[in-house]
């Protein structure tokens, strides 16, 4: 942290402030973007394959950063493979959290009214709120510091490694994530029960492993940023996955739900936008003028920036 | 009435009914305290509960108050807004209690108030600075220093010990406190020939503020004044030195919790705080209330609002004493006659206001530890 302070100090700022400013404020908007879009990819899966949202999913973003703050303290910190251990923790364990949550409460609803679905999604996340409450405690927790940190100065830019790191991590994830859908056996049959699901299964697709799967992936990414999320904001508590799950399904839909690239670029978009109205004049009115720009966006989009009547959904 | 059974009955009642004020003679005095015990701002609750419950003991130690003990009910509001309203209606319904200890936090106590004030219980706030707290009605009592005394003391440390010209304020939309204390820092700094460089905004809850920092360090500053509480903070003074901002931090009482250093880190060394209460104090009654509250809270040191939950109990105490009952009317106007009480956290005089003129302590926060920096008398 020194370090750059005393190059900012010794070479004159070769970027003028405005320009400069921006430049910061895009990178702060990408860098919390990238976990919004992570978020939002599960939601999005999970609609892709459903057509239903589940709520719970803010909260196994939740269960995610508490996992990782258990298993960071048993890994030395400050160090890569020990931060890399931890993050692939979290998302084992969210991903079989995610897959427990399917089987328990909504395979047995599967078939019935979506709103039935809707209201238990409601119930799973207000129960893993309210037992992370028992378990952990209300008080907020210090997350560890799992990943050496450390600042780049360009000029009067500064970028922290933690950002490069979320910003690295969520892109990878994308990308793989892409691959998985795309390029993968599983990824086809996840893309024809998304299409439809009877015909699926007549051409020998097993219905629940794919299920199962959607749902532990959506949720290995909720750890994963939930992860980042405590990596960069490192105070965590059982409800601190309500505003960033709100929006991350706002980002899903402001990209066309059930559209994967639409919810990376929903996420970075929202995150953007956020960032630039916290750094003006307006910054009271942060998430009214966000929100206002979904509403106009979906004024005119009905089905999101990249959603089509016809969008190959997961 | 003739049956021998229903004479006996009778006979039975209006023994029972001569006895009960005896035996109400020794009833404990209940008394009411809400918190936050749990959640966000659980530290707040933590520490003035600790102090409030180590007062009573030691009363009750000493005989109590007019022969009876006192006894405490108390509420956990979760740091939500919303639950303190609940919690004390709770306590004045169930419980019954004939006066209100709580709370730490200016908001929280703003929705307690009116439910005191039309109940006709007296409330002592043991640590909510914003003026409206007591302006809610002459039921509602506070034994700490108000804001404007606050933003006068930081506006003048800014100018002269920081020596501070350009100062940016950083204040969360969503609390009274905060907007509160921010409003009378301004009031000060800017007479005095300070330039508020620039304001940024934030919302309860929130934990990205790398967005506002960065348009505060292009607003190129001396000092950031933050007045909110501890996690927010922390969160404040990690980003901004992330994003290579060099220059003091400072704020008000809000900041002080343990959790404040255990989030924020090294990015708080150099920031500054002013408070109610240092437990390096060399004042008698201080280090005397120090090793009392260390010997109860297993070495816990002990805090502002420890030291103020100690000393509302024991004002309150003092004034139903002096009141000779804890009937509401009477217990509030020996309260408002609460002159040069000494407690923890300094001599405690009530003004007409019902409210409280203490000296503020400035802390520095220097390599990883809280020190006391200087004391400014009202």
């Amino acid at each position: 942290m020194t370090t750059q302070s005393e190059s900012l100090n010794s070479q004159p700022s070769t970027l003028n402030f405005p320009l400069s400013e921006f430049l910061q404020q895009l990178l702060n908007g990408l860098s919390l973007g990238a976990i919004y879009a992570l978020i939002a990819l599960g939601y999005t899966m999970v609609y892709g394959v459903l057509r239903f949202i589940n709520f719970a999913h803010s909260d196994v973003f939740m269960v995610g950063s508490f996992i990782g703050y258990y298993a960071g303290k048993h890994v030395p910190e400050r160090t890569y493979w020990g931060g890399l251990l931890v993050l692939v923790v979290a998302m084992l364990g969210c991903a079989l959290l995610g897959m427990l949550i399917e089987r328990l409460c909504y395979r047995r609803l599967r078939g019935s009214a979506t709103l039935n679905v809707l209201i238990t999604a409601i119930g799973v996340s207000l129960l893993l709120e309210y037992s992370g409450q028992v378990f952990f405690g209300a008080t907020p927790r210090t997350f560890p510091d799992i990943f050496p940190s450390t600042n780049f100065a360009f000029g009067s830019l500064v970028i922290s490694s933690n950002q490069i790191l979320v910003i690295v991590v969520a892109t990878l994830l994308m990308v793989a994530l892409q691959l998985i859908v795309y390029r993968t056996k599983i990824g086809t049959a996840m893309r024809a029960v998304s299409l439809n699901p009877k015909a699926a299964q007549l051409v020998g697709v097993n219905n629940d492993i794919v299920i199962s799967f959607t749902f532990g992936l959506g949720s290995a990414l909720a750890a994963a940023g939930g992860i980042l999320y405590a990596i960069n904001y490192p105070s965590i508590d059982p409800l601190m996955g309500v505003m960033p799950g709100l929006k991350a399904f706002v980002a899903a839909v402001l990209g066309g739900i059930g559209n994967i690239p639409g919810a990376a670029l929903g996420g970075l978009l929202l995150g953007t936008v956020e960032t630039f109205v916290n750094g003006s004049q307006w910054s009271t009115y942060k998430d009214a003028i966000a929100f206002a720009i979904l509403i106009g966006i979906l004024l005119f989009r009905p089905a999101g920036l990249l959603g089509k009547f016809t969008v190959e959904k997961v | 009435m003739k049956s021998p059974a229903r004479l006996l009955t009778l006979a039975a009642l209006a023994v029972a009914a001569i006895a009960a004020p005896l035996a109400r003679a020794a009833e404990p005095i209940k008394i009411g305290e809400y918190a936050s015990l749990t959640g966000k701002e659980a530290g707040f609750g933590q520490t003035s509960h600790h102090g409030v419950v180590l007062a009573l003991e030691e009363i009750n130690a000493a005989g109590g108050v007019l022969g009876r003990p006192l006894e405490l009910a108390y509420e956990d509001n979760q740091t939500k807004s919303g639950e303190s309203a609940t919690a004390v209606k709770k306590l004045l319904s169930r419980d019954k209690v004939v006066a209100l200890i709580g709370e730490v936090s200016s908001g929280r106590s703003l929705e307690a108030a009116p439910i005191a004030q039309a109940a006709k219980i007296p409330m002592i706030a043991p640590a909510a600075t914003n003026p409206k707290v007591t302006q809610t009605g002459n039921y509602i009592f506070r034994v700490c220093f108000i804001d404007p005394f606050q933003g006068t003391v930081m506006a003048k440390f800014a100018k002269q010990d920081l020596k501070a010209k350009r100062v940016a304020v950083l204040s969360s939309v969503s609390n009274a406190y905060s907007l509160g204390l921010a409003k009378f820092f301004k009031e000060t700094f800017v007479p005095a020939g300070g330039v508020i460089a620039t304001e940024k905004n934030f919302s309860e809850g929130d934990k990205d503020f790398r967005a506002q920092l960065t348009a505060v360090k292009a607003a190129n500053v001396d000092a950031i004044f933050v007045p909110s509480y501890y996690t927010e903070a922390a969160l404040i003074a990690r980003q901004a030195r992330d994003l290579g901002i060099t220059v003091p931090i400072f704020g008000g009482d809000g900041w002080e919790d343990e959790q404040l250093l255990s989030i924020g880190g090294d990015a708080l060394n150099g920031c500054y705080y002013s408070t109610h209460f240092s437990a390096e104090n060399t004042d008698p009654v201080v280090a005397k209330f120090v090793v009392k509250y260390k010997a109860r809270w297993n070495n816990e040191v002990p805090g502002a609002f420890s030291a103020l939950g100690y000393d509302a109990v024991y004002v309150l105490a003092d004034a139903i004493k002096r009141a000779g009952t804890t009937d509401g009317p009477k217990l509030r106007d020996a309260l408002a006659a609460t002159k040069n009480f000494p407690g923890a956290s300094g001599v405690t005089t009530l003004d007409k206001d019902r409210n409280a003129s203490k000296a503020a302590t400035i802390i520095a926060i220097k390599g990883g530890k809280q020190l006391f920096f200087k004391t400014v008398a009202p």
